[in-house]
């Protein structure tokens, strides 16, 4: 079971793809490129869509998904924890 | 899915363009038009009547866009027949006479100087003649090359990116090969990918004006923002879904198109192509003003992958609804024409979802109602450029 889908090799994100994951639950991901396995664990609750960071950032990062830049980090975050609004932003308009 | 031979069922118009339904249309020039319009779909059954709030005041470029607009969509392959209704007879006879290049039959009504009963009753005789002429023409088999498929996604989320679009993107790759016109656009929802996009063209040609239409719209973006647009675009919708910046939207939205095909030339909105391949076209991200332009760009199928389930259609437009999220297909399946969820659990690769796409296309051409249609969806949205004078 996947719990988890990561577009491809060097993305810093997840996207959860099942209802209900829990903090502290261990996921399953699958890194659809390359077409290889990847696991983290859950360090909140994340909403199926919404994505969870695959490594630590810190304050003014880059977050890259399907290989290119998607905005810039607004305060640490952890491997695991949630990445929505509240600590990603664009970095356009 | 081998396409070589591939064959659809469809109405051959007096133009030779190949439509897949057989719409009779009563077409308002304005808003004050509607309520006569609507009168004539209400006797003639099996017309529809296209009414938006429009037509008055209008001028220069925004005024030949609603008349471009009207006009290609009367002249779509989809349309058998029009009967074109205006306060006036000269802006009423102008987009009739904008139809009748196609060859195909089309008629107009100006109220002023009759009145509405008057008008309804002298339109209902001429829709009923052609409702009764449209319910007799056959449908022919034709080659794959003469269908025209438009894309544009809606309410995305992060399954978009994953699975809907890259099946649209799968989907174009394959029809690409053999002819077949295609267009995307949504300009300014390539925020982040433009210059993906840009190395995607085929010549520097085509880059330098796909270019020069993507920086004209981040000058209004620009010039009009009050905040960074979120909860516009990306909307609450794509929020709730997952989707965080427009960057990622885009990335997700870019898939569409995807990974062999090359944008072949760029189009203004709704503006007809010259040709098979895929086109760029300038427009607006909102559902229902891009399918409106693709329709009077003159396609005849539409793709719209969705994460959270836009439920847009379009009166004339067949949009087939592709979606990848596991609980959008459980909770709004009712909307779904292509449930590619499987694609998240690793059931479904993207070779099979687009066949499963290319498969409901080819029913759909051939006459199956999609289940915008069945619901009666037939959003029509006039794009504007700026003020009424």
């Amino acid at each position: 079971m996947i719990h988890f889908v990561v577009h491809e090799e060097g993305d810093g994100v997840g996207v959860v793809v099942v209802e209900g994951v829990r903090a502290g639950q261990h996921l399953a991901g699958w890194i659809m490129e390359e077409n290889r396995d990847v696991e983290v664990v859950a360090k909140n609750d994340i909403p199926i869509g919404h994505k969870l960071a695959l490594r630590d950032y810190r304050d003014g990062d880059t977050i890259i998904k399907y290989g290119v830049d998607i905005g810039r980090v607004l305060k640490p975050i952890a491997k695991g924890e949630h990445v929505h609004v509240h600590n990603l932003k664009t970095k356009r308009w | 899915m081998d396409l070589s031979k591939a064959s659809f069922w469809g109405y051959r118009r007096e133009n030779g363009r190949i439509g897949v339904r057989n719409h009779v249309i009563i077409l308002p020039v304005d808003d004050l038009s509607n309520a006569a319009a609507q009168a004539v779909e209400n006797n003639i059954k099996g017309t529809l009547a296209l009414a938006h709030p429009y037509g008055r005041l209008q001028f220069g470029a925004d005024l030949e866009l609603h008349f471009r607009t009207l006009i290609g969509t009367g002249a779509n392959p989809n349309v058998a027949a029009v009967v074109v209704i205006g306060i006036e007879d000269g802006w009423a006879q102008r987009v009739a006479d904008g139809i009748a290049k196609t060859g195909k039959r089309v008629s107009y009504f100006g109220i002023e100087g009759h009145g509405d009963l008057e008008t309804v009753k002298r339109a209902s005789q001429v829709a009923k003649e052609y409702v009764q002429w449209a319910s007799e023409l056959r449908r022919e088999e034709r080659p794959l090359k003469d269908l025209w498929v438009s894309t544009k996604c809606g309410e995305s989320d992060t399954t978009s990116g994953i699975g809907a679009n890259p099946c649209v993107g799968n989907a174009f790759d394959k029809l690409y090969p053999h002819g077949v016109t295609l267009v995307f656009g949504e300009t300014t929802e390539l925020t982040g990918g433009e210059h993906l996009v840009a190395a995607r063209c085929r010549n520097d040609a085509v880059r330098k004006k796909f270019q020069a239409m993507f920086d004209r719209y981040q000058e209004v973006i620009n010039r009009h923002k009050t905040s960074d647009l979120s909860e516009s675009q990306p909307t609450k919708g794509n929020i709730a879904g997952g989707l965080t910046t427009i960057e990622e939207k885009a990335l997700g939205n870019i898939q569409k198109i995807g990974r062999k095909c090359l944008v072949d030339g760029v189009l203004d909105k709704a503006e007809m192509p010259t040709g098979p391949g895929l086109w760029f076209m300038d427009s607006s991200s909102a559902a229902a003003e891009m399918v409106t332009l693709c329709a009077a760009s003159g396609y005849v199928v539409h793709f719209f992958p969705t994460g959270q389930c836009n439920v847009i259609g379009n009166p004339i437009l067949p949009v087939i609804k592709i979606c990848a999220n596991p609980r959008t297909v459980r909770l709004m399946a009712d909307h779904i024409d292509v449930d590619v969820s499987g694609i998240t659990r690793r059931e479904l690769n993207m070779d099979q979802a687009g066949d499963k796409l290319l498969e409901c296309m080819f029913r759909t051409a051939n006459g199956r109602l999609t289940a915008a249609e069945a619901l009666g969806h037939r959003e029509f949205v006039l794009t504007r450029l700026y003020e009424s004078a």
